[in-house]
């Protein structure tokens, strides 16, 4: 593993990207940073600038306007980055998938590391899954 | 001076929805607001046209997460309305025992949020805080936390079971003391007075005129509330007070909200406390053609939906207006003359709610209609079919 990727794993800083989002997922995703769940126990932080993150938390169902502004988003994260897609939406599009102003799910836009799935996906879920996360990234080599 | 022009988003750490501001300011004042939305649009109404009554109701709770009762709320009302129909005692109640939690949720999750763009992050973490023993209410009685898919036109899908009552009261007597002390900590606070009073001022004329609803009117002395201009739900049933205030500045619009909890919390009591017995479902079986228009008070104000059938299991024309989108302009009203560095909890101030506004039409200057519903689909559909393949298919 790079040494980049492993400092990253000791605290990673997560950036919350909504794109098209009901909102329910992304209130979940503060939740857990208040004090019943409180992530930041962890190192876990939500930063403000997309330049500061290390993992991007990615909600909702990338409609059109969004689709090009996620590519320029990307390009600017510092690699490594790791994706989590939080939410149904995110992860197919679920009851959005035949929407008009839908085109393509996150995967085929960026490449995603962990899919969460859940309508919206409770706190609990989503600390389960950054973990696994965490597992895969730093179990592997 | 000159003007500069200061744009903030579309993805930015303020809000978390995607949505794109230009402030004109001079020096530190700011002169003009301009907004561009978009950015959450789903196609609603559209998806919601495709499904069936009884589905639609999953479709519109999903417009938006907080307002997750109320879209589906007024939505099977607005089913209801198209031909004669009664809906149970008991089912009425049920509903407005859920809508009024929805209520207490998004209230203390506003206050919370705008405690942290005042950077006052510790009524952030209590708000929220509190905010997680509510929803505790919420799934013990529906199941969920956030969507509660309680709705479907003709009741409600699942009844609340006697032995939770006595938990749900207990836990909702549990939280009134500690929203009694934010309640102290928020209104008393000599910092968030300096802060607040004075700032981001609407008047009572121009509330009227913006056609302001919810607490963003109420805070500026206008009287307006459907629960009590035209009851539904169980709202007849008890005496609660609709709180008005007439500064109509932020101050005024947090007062409001925080009271209002503490009439939402009460009317939740009641309703648990005398829930009649019955059936729980209307058990609608065809739906005749006609149009029908359901509205309710959501947490931000008067949501409206419009069904039109045609006799068959669809809805052939749906159409949702969100208080939001009747809230945004009074922006126009309230953030000029301002500095800055007020200017985020003014843009906070209405609880702006953009997944559930972003519907449109097109019209240039003049007010001609230059695409309508119908052409913009069509347009869409094929932009959205060219980024498909360029993607490489769903
Ligand atoms: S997965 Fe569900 S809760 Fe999350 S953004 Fe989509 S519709 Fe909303």
């Amino acid at each position: 593993m790079s040494l980049k990727l492993k400092a990253l794993l000791k605290s990673p800083w997560v950036f919350h990207l909504s794109t098209g989002s009901c909102n329910n997922c992304d209130i979940e995703i503060l939740d857990c940073l208040t004090p019943r769940f409180d992530i930041e126990r962890f190192g876990m932080l939500l930063v403000g600038s997309i330049k500061h993150a290390d993992v991007l938390l990615v909600t909702g169902s990338c409609n059109r306007m969004s689709v090009e502004r996620l590519k320029v988003l990307y390009e600017q994260v510092p690699k490594p980055c790791l994706v989590v897609a939080i939410g149904t939406c995110a992860g197919s599009r679920g009851i959005f998938k035949d929407s008009y102003n839908c085109p393509v799910p996150l995967d085929k836009i960026i490449p995603v590391d962990v899919y969460i799935p859940g309508c919206p996906p409770k706190p609990e879920a989503m600390i389960a899954g950054v973990v696994k996360l965490i597992e895969k990234v730093g179990g592997s080599k | 001076m000159g003007k500069t022009i200061i744009p903030i988003g579309p993805y930015h750490p303020l809000q978390e929805e995607p949505e794109f501001f230009t402030l004109t300011v001079e020096g530190e004042t700011v002169v003009d607001i301009d907004m561009r939305m978009g950015y959450n649009h789903r196609g609603i109404e559209k998806l919601s046209e495709m499904k069936t009554f009884e589905n639609s109701t999953f479709v519109v709770e999903r417009i938006c997460g907080i307002c997750s009762t109320s879209h589906p709320y007024a939505y099977t009302r607005a089913v209801e309305d198209i031909f004669p129909m009664e809906v149970s005692m008991r089912s009425k109640y049920i509903r407005t025992i859920i809508a009024e939690g929805e209520r207490i949720h998004s209230h203390l999750l506003w206050l919370g949020l705008a405690g942290h763009f005042l950077g006052y992050n510790t009524v952030y973490m209590w708000a929220w805080k509190l905010r997680e023993e509510i929803l505790d209410v919420m799934e013990i009685l529906s199941g969920n936390r956030n969507a509660y898919a309680m709705f479907k036109p003709g009741g409600v899908r699942r009844d609340i079971n006697a032995e939770d009552i006595p938990i749900s009261l207990k836990k909702i007597d549990s939280i009134l003391p500690t929203l009694d002390m934010l309640k102290k900590a928020v209104l008393d606070d000599p910092v968030l007075h300096a802060r607040l009073k004075g700032v981001g001022v609407m008047s009572y004329q121009e509330a009227i005129d913006f056609s302001a609803l919810g607490p963003t009117s109420r805070a500026s002395g206008v009287a307006r509330d459907v629960r009590k201009d035209s009851p539904y739900g169980a709202y007849q049933e008890m005496e609660w007070d609709m709180i008005v205030t007439k500064n109509g500045d932020v101050f005024d619009k947090a007062v409001i909200r925080i009271l209002e909890m503490f009439e939402a919390a009460k009317i939740m009591k009641y309703c648990l406390n005398n829930l009649p017995d019955g059936e729980i479902d209307a058990k609608i079986k065809d739906v005749p053609p006609g149009e029908g228009i359901g509205h309710i008070e959501a947490p931000r104000g008067e949501t409206f939906h419009y069904v039109k059938s045609d006799g068959t299991n669809r809805p052939v024309r749906h159409k949702v207006r969100a208080p939001t989108f009747m809230n945004l302009p009074t922006y126009k009203a309230t953030i000029k003359g301002q500095t800055i560095s007020d200017a985020t909890i003014i843009l906070a101030a209405i609880d702006p709610c953009y997944c559930c506004t972003e519907r449109i039409a097109v019209k240039d200057g003049k007010g001609r209609m230059l695409y309508n519903g119908q052409d913009l689909i069509r347009l869409s559909r094929s932009k959205t079919e060219k980024i498909r393949q360029r993607m490489g298919g769903r």
